[in-house]
């Protein structure tokens, strides 16, 4: 069934350069390899700069009242976690993540537009920057949650076109790796590596990336109205100029909720790719992953109006959105279904990437039944602006997608490094995240549906005990991620010192081609095409 | 062709100048709106780096291109670059077009009493007496008395000055797969004069609303969608005469090969886009 290349040894094909020497070759590089661990760092950065946000905002909810910080900086904490999270956190996570795999899954010496890469990263950096310097601004960050709402968010101080700015800064480097993605995996294939052979991650990333390169300019116009309406009066958001303020509402969405998908998406390629490696069989339903995964893009593009459901439209228009979202549980339940059938008589073994891709799927179906909830639009009025949404999207989120990007980087560091990580830290690793995100999220649920409203800093009594809950795990769940931290410096700096084959998991070769070459990877790999392909996934 | 001959630079100092660059005049921008002092100075600077990034890597691309160290699949993925950030571009004008869709067909109707939309309230507790039209400044005539822009002056000279250049451009590539040097030359020195004759007769459109109709971007939602979708056009045909104009700089020291013009080709397909956003805007702003 499998046909391999012929193992290299260690031994690499030299008549190309190695990395340049000291600090300069990560400023200048142009290695899809240096420039992904540059996007993984990055994002891993984020992820604890994110994250002390988030334990502010659940210090501050451990019980009723006011106690550390004041509302205002409470709301620019909750804005700031998200927008760092997203933009800092997830999605450079998975570029990185891209950027490393996408040329050895297909087969080819590098990505297509070297140079565009790395000015993608560095545009990020400078995009991140001008968000957080809004931190230590007059009027302190923008305060109005992550979808920057006018006319709230026109009362920013003077953080506001800094954060407009960040916002174009990090749509210019998104559209550009997403352009570079599209082009390596359209024009960089090995010989016989067809679309159909490709394995699901370079798939997912094809279909996210013109998510991207559809939506990053939606968001960025959309920001553009917000500084022009706040400082060359323009009225695209004022009624009394005959503008709508909930027009912003449908462009931000329009951008937004692919952009969700943009974070689930290479989620699912991650998933499809780990868990046939540990069930030890092909992924079931090829395919039907690929058309689900189109599928589900597609749809992301014309659902937007669930978010606002409760602000005001024509009745028609409430209907359309409700049926429409709801379509979005058959692709995905493909893909879940296609994921049980896949570890179905597996011979299973549960070692830590399995362990978090399997707390994915089962964690991921949560989040995505409470959203199938909130696509009922009668229920939606209850369900808006309460923690029940917040409980929703972080399912969605942390053990879905912050899980595979755990998964992910237990999965590839020993190809990467060369090193085997420790498997008792990373199996404690995940148990305590597994166990600490449900007592953080799962209590959520249960205020939104008694009714406590998202984003506040105070809470009437009746919400204090399932709060202190959350806010509790939401601290285990937060320093056990030190953890993590540690496993993978430990790993890069010599890991348990056990000899890590080319394969590293048993017959991961069958499944995709980074496998077939040496661990840890050269600086250049397959600077001639691979001769065969693995089709084990068929 | 093979994957060996797949060019790859090994080291490139021009994106993380260009970054900061970019970094610096969008601060500075930001500080400049904030009324900070070192706001204009900040935004120079960076755009002087800016510009110098954009001469340099151009530069050191069109010395690699004719150097012939691009294979043809290089020549694709760039290509395929170019074809897919023109669709972000389209993406940028649909937020306008779509704004502008809206606000005549939902939002301002609603704010007229017509329709079951969010609006309608507004209409009934705010602006009872406000009625529902095209163009307006809104119930709250913000930016005062103004004259809406006709499509039939200077609009329609300048629908006829761009679709020419359109032609003009295309005789320009026939000249160049020809081998005929001077055809494209010509080609291309009449593109960019139509180009910036058309930027020239906008600048005038804008004086003179401005100047005499009191039209102006502050005239509620109809000088907001006006002067934005003709304003980021116009920024778009000037990007796209430089960029030409550099092509023909490049044509008149002999580069581009019937086989190898890919910057040729980019900016063509530029143009082309920039002409059909202007046909859209021709109909949707100053027709309807």
């Amino acid at each position: 069934m499998s046909a391999v290349v012929a193992e290299h040894d260690d031994h690499h094909d030299h008549h190309d350069h190695g990395p340049e020497k000291g600090l300069l070759r990560w400023i200048i590089t142009t290695n899809h390899k240096d420039i992904g661990t540059l996007y993984l760092v990055f994002a891993l950065a984020m992820f604890f700069l994110g994250g002390a946000m988030a334990l502010v905002i659940r210090a501050e909810l451990f019980e009723p009242g006011l106690q550390f910080v004041e509302p205002q900086f409470f709301n620019s904490m909750t804005t700031m976690h998200a927008l760092i999270m997203v933009f800092g956190a997830v999605m450079p996570a998975f570029v990185g993540l891209a950027n490393w795999m996408i040329p050895l899954m297909i087969g080819a010496p590098d990505m297509a537009l070297p140079r565009m890469n790395n000015m993608s990263f560095w545009l990020l950096v400078a995009g991140a920057l001008l968000l957080a310097s809004t931190l230590f601004m007059e009027g302190g960050a923008p305060a109005s949650g992550w979808t920057l709402y006018p006319p709230l968010v026109l009362q920013t101080g003077a953080a506001l076109p800094f954060a407009i700015f960040s916002v174009h800064l990090l749509g210019i480097s998104s559209i550009m790796g997403a352009i570079n993605i599209i082009a390596t995996i359209f024009n960089m294939r090995a010989p016989g590596m067809t679309l159909m052979k490709m394995p699901l991650f370079v798939w997912t990333w094809l279909i996210t990336a013109f998510l991207l390169i559809a939506i990053m300019p939606v968001f960025a116009g959309a920001v553009t109205m917000l500084l022009t309406d706040r400082f060359f009066d323009t009225s695209f958001f004022d009624a009394a100029g005959g503008g709508d303020p909930v027009l912003y509402q449908h462009i931000f969405w329009f951008f937004g909720h692919p952009e969700v998908y943009v974070m689930i998406l290479p989620t699912f390629g991650v998933a499809s790719t780990i868990i046939p490696v540990f069930a030890r069989k092909p992924l079931f339903g090829y395919s039907s992953m690929v058309y689900a995964t189109a599928s589900i893009a597609f749809l992301s593009f014309i659902v937007w109006a669930h978010h606002m459901f409760t602000v005001g439209m024509p009745v028609a228009g409430e209907l359309y959105f409700m049926y429409a979202t709801m379509l979005i549980a058959i692709p995905t339940g493909v893909k879940v279904f296609n994921w049980t059938a896949t570890m179905w008589k597996g011979s299973m073994t549960f070692e830590t990437p399995m362990l978090f891709s399997i707390a994915f799927v089962v964690l991921f179906t949560m989040g995505g039944f409470t959203g199938l909830m909130m696509s009922v639009a009668p229920s939606d009025f209850q369900y808006h602006d309460t923690y029940f949404i917040v409980a929703h999207f972080h399912y969605t989120l942390v053990p879905a997608s912050i899980f595979i990007l755990m998964a992910a980087a237990y999965f590839w560091l020993p190809k990467w490094t060369g090193n085997m990580y420790d498997e008792k830290l990373g199996q404690l690793h995940f148990w305590l995240s597994a166990i600490s995100v449900n007592v953080l999220f799962f209590p959520q649920h249960f205020l939104g549906l008694a009714g406590m409203p998202r984003r506040i800093p105070d809470y009437a009594v009746q919400f204090a005990d399932w709060n202190m809950v959350s806010s509790i795990g939401a601290f285990v769940f937060g320093f056990s991620q030190l953890l993590f931290l540690y496993i993978v410096i430990k790993t890069i700096r010599g890991g348990t010192g056990e000899e890590v084959t080319s394969e590293v998991w048993e017959d991961a070769s069958k499944h995709s081609l980074e496998w077939t070459l040496p661990s840890p990877l050269p600086y250049h790999t397959f600077t001639t095409p691979p001769k065969e392909i693995p089709t084990e996934h068929f | 062709m093979s994957t060996n001959a797949y060019y790859i630079p090994h080291k490139a100092t021009w994106p993380i100048i260009g970054t900061v660059g970019l970094m610096m005049t969008l601060a500075g921008f930001a500080n400049l709106l904030n009324g900070s002092s070192i706001g204009p100075a900040m935004m120079i600077m960076g755009f002087v780096v800016f510009i110098i990034m954009l001469a340099g890597w151009f530069t050191l691309q069109s010395v690699e291109s004719e150097s012939g160290m691009y294979s043809t699949q290089v020549g694709i993925s760039y290509r395929m670059g170019m074809m897919w950030f023109i669709f972000s571009e389209v993406m940028f004008f649909a937020v306008f077009f779509g704004t502008l869709w809206y606000t005549r067909n939902l939002s301002v109707p609603w704010l007229g009493g017509f329709g079951d939309g969010p609006g309608r309230a507004t209409h009934e507790t705010l602006w009872p007496a406000f009625e529902a039209m095209w163009p307006t400044n809104g119930p709250g005539e913000i930016g005062g008395e103004y004259e809406p822009m006709g499509a039939w002056g200077l609009p329609f000279l300048n629908t006829l000055i761009l679709l020419t250049s359109g032609v003009t451009c295309t005789w320009a590539h026939h000249g160049l797969l020809a081998k005929n040097r001077d055809q494209l030359i010509k080609g291309l020195i009449a593109t960019v004069a139509l180009g910036f004759l058309f930027v020239g007769f906008q600048a005038i459109e804008y004086h003179e609303a401005y100047t005499e109709m009191g039209l102006t971007l502050g005239s509620g939602i109809y000088g907001s969608t006006f002067f934005m979708l003709t304003g980021f056009h116009g920024f778009h045909v000037c990007v796209g005469a430089i960029i030409l104009s550099v092509v023909l700089f490049r044509s008149w020291k002999g580069h581009f090969k019937p086989e190898n013009h890919f910057a040729f080709e980019a900016a063509a397909w530029y143009w082309h886009f920039v002409d059909v956003v202007w046909l859209g805007l021709f109909v949707f702003v100053y027709m309807m």
